[in-house]
């Protein structure tokens, strides 16, 4: 907000500040909650929390340019007789057709070839598009098992089970009427015009012994060719993942609560959930405790954003990363160049966040023909690889300047916190001090 | 007549045979026998083949199947013939929970009764069931049919989509947004052939119709709590 617009002698209130009072306002005239897409917007211990300690006369540092920094990763090595391998640790993280664009999903596909990484597909099945374009694509399968059939099961190089998504677990999908077009309508076997809602529980086993027969069921199909993922939204981190590990995953895929979604309630992706930071550490000693770490591998999501989130979180233990948002602003979300159509939609570039209304004017969120067409996704998949080697360098010197020769050889020794918080949920010591809260006085 | 004995061999050899009978089919007629009600047995199949299975299933028996006839000579485990999208599974005897759950297509038969839930998300297939179903049956159902001979538990049909129930006796209760529909002659046909296709002699006319009200499709202050 514009503070020349008051007086100096007045005084906002920190309770009940002028977001607040407009939600309230809001739910009074309409009487019903708040529904948008993106991720929590409120300000959250992250990854700006953390600093790496650089090399200088007790470490010794890896020349910033020439010297090899390894970036490879094998995932699903547990199990699978085809384990994916990938040329940078950044993934890209699963996102619907029908919340996005075909285009937006061509554009996906296209720029995670060309860095040798892979995407992911959402809810709502595996477009010709997207499996076209991705030469590594992970088949999410989930509680609405929408368009979920085994011949595109076979053609997937990685299988993803989905519990839970970090903006908001506990909750299903939710694509509203808008972009419930002809061809979404039929993927998804739903009447066109639908307001529909995913369920939130897989329909056809409760519990990790249940799922433990569901992994077999799917590797039989398979025939244990692929591996298997398990995503889960980060709340009872630590148990999650032990019952993960225990029921058969090759992968745990752990996305925090800034992770986004393309529509839920409002209530619900900023109140449910724990940070992408304070998850991180759970799950390694989950693993860790188990004596898996490394060997069922961890990939973490959740508002990713430069290559020093990527590098915080390998020091931490992750294995790889996924990339949803930060993905979606390389293609052009919220691009300034379409601030004016923004404003129509009582919104700001940089702002925009109601991806389920279908009318995004970059062309990303939506199913309307003449929007999607502003994205092309030649163009989208090029800024999509170059910014995925910008993080992938960006991690690279990281890890060099900390000495290492190999993004996962970063540890938590190589940070510090700045804040109590930071340092608590990330467990390693506040700067300056040996002292990690909650581990030593 | 290939014959499998699951005391002899692992589901995992047992599943690789029939589907190697995809890239080229060498024998349809195969015949399970000593399953001891393991898990995932013939799941993933797709290829005309005939599967007698002699003996109790576990999990997901013929989960995701496609062209194949598959029939089961005892009772089935929780989610018997789950997405299966062609082909025909019968089961002889009981069947739990999740029976046909999310299948796109096919025929799935239960001679006996089903625990709960079954034809959950189902999007397309035809189930029938010559016994009771469970409650929460066709729970968010978005096509096809549902038969049901005997009996039908709590919730039945809750948040439906356009899936068509039958059921012939008491219905304990109905889910949000199912409701009792008339039943036009044609409507007694389709039901009529299904019921053949089934192998049931039941009279199609003593049947009641279920469906959905689409009260729910679009969003509503009144549906939110």
């Amino acid at each position: 907000m514009n503070n020349n617009d008051t007086q100096d002698n007045l005084r906002e209130s920190a309770t009940f500040d002028r977001v607040t009072m407009a939600e309230i306002r809001r739910a009074a005239e309409t009487g019903i909650y708040d529904i948008r897409g993106f991720g929590a917007k409120r300000k959250l211990p992250h990854f700006d929390d953390l600093l790496f300690l650089g090399a200088s006369m007790s470490r010794y540092p890896l020349e910033g340019y020439r010297e090899a920094c390894e970036t490879k990763v094998v995932l699903g090595t547990r199990f699978a007789k085809k384990p994916i391998i990938i040329d940078t640790p950044v993934t890209i993280a699963g996102m619907s057709f029908g919340a996005l664009s075909a285009n937006a999903k061509e554009a996906l596909g296209r720029g995670a070839s060309a860095v040798g990484t892979s995407t992911t597909t959402g809810d709502g099945g595996m477009t010709p598009e997207e499996r076209g374009q991705s030469d590594k694509l992970v088949y999410q399968y989930l509680p609405s098992r929408y368009g979920m059939n085994p011949d595109d099961l076979r053609k997937a190089d990685a299988i993803e089970i989905v519990l839970g998504q970090g903006a908001k677990p506990g909750g299903g999908g939710m694509l509203l009427g808008q972009k419930i077009t002809d061809r979404v309508a039929g993927m998804r076997t739903l009447p066109k015009g639908v307001d529909q809602r995913s369920a939130c529980r897989h329909p056809d086993w409760t519990g990790p012994d249940d799922l433990a027969i569901k992994i077999q069921e799917l590797r039989e199909i398979t025939d244990w060719q692929v591996p298997i993922y398990i995503k889960i939204g980060a709340t009872r981190t630590y148990y999650d993942v032990k019952l993960a590990v225990k029921a058969g995953a090759d992968v745990v895929v752990v996305d925090g609560m800034q992770g986004g979604t393309a529509a839920t309630q409002e209530v619900f992706i900023e109140h449910v959930g724990i940070p992408t930071l304070a998850a991180i550490p759970q799950a390694v000693q989950a693993l860790q405790d188990m004596g898996m770490h490394r060997k069922v591998q961890l990939i973490v999501s959740g508002g990713i954003r430069n290559g020093a989130d990527v590098a915080k979180c390998m020091a931490l233990g992750a294995d790889a990363v996924a990339i949803g948002t930060a993905a979606l602003v390389a293609l052009g979300c919220n691009d300034p160049k379409y601030d004016e159509e923004f404003k129509q939609l009582g919104s700001a570039a940089g702002f925009y966040d109601d991806y389920h209304e279908g009318k995004d004017p970059a062309g990303i969120s939506t199913q309307d023909p003449i929007l999607a067409q502003r994205l092309n996704p030649v163009d989208g998949g090029r800024k999509l690889a170059n910014y995925i080697r910008v993080l992938t360098l960006e991690a690279q010197t990281i890890a060099r300047a900390c000495g290492k020769s190999n993004l996962n050889n970063l540890e938590p020794e190589d940070m510090v916190a700045l804040t109590l918080e930071s340092a608590a949920m990330a467990k390693v010591p506040l700067a300056g001090t040996s002292w990690i809260p909650g581990q030593s006085f | 007549m290939q014959s499998i004995n699951l005391a002899e061999h692992t589901v995992r050899e047992l599943n690789q045979l029939l589907h190697d009978q995809s890239k080229d089919l060498v024998e349809d007629q195969w015949e399970i026998s000593e399953t001891s009600g393991q898990h995932n047995i013939a799941c993933g199949l797709n290829q005309k083949l005939n599967v007698g299975i002699k003996g109790h299933v576990g999990y997901f028996c013929a989960g995701m199947n496609q062209h194949a006839h598959v029939t089961v000579h005892g009772n089935a485990g929780q989610g018997v013939a789950e997405n299966m999208m062609s082909g025909t599974v019968h089961v002889k005897g009981d069947a739990s929970s999740a029976a046909g759950a999310t299948s796109h297509g096919g025929l799935l038969v239960i001679d006996g009764n089903t625990g709960a839930r079954c034809g959950i998300s189902m999007k397309g297939s035809d189930i029938v069931v010559k016994g009771n179903v469970g409650h929460m049956s066709c729970f968010m159902a978005q096509a096809g049919t549902l038969v049901v001979c005997g009996d039908a538990g709590e919730a039945l049909g809750d948040s439906l989509y356009e899936t068509v129930i039958f059921v012939k006796g008491k219905v304990q209760s109905l889910g949000a947004d199912c409701v009792e529909k008339s039943v036009t002659d044609k409507h007694f046909k389709q039901l009529k052939k299904l019921l053949d296709r089934a192998g049931s002699e039941e009279d199609p006319t003593h049947f009641k119709r279920y469906g959905s009200a689409r009260q729910l499709y679009n969003f509503k202050v009144d549906n939110a709590y």
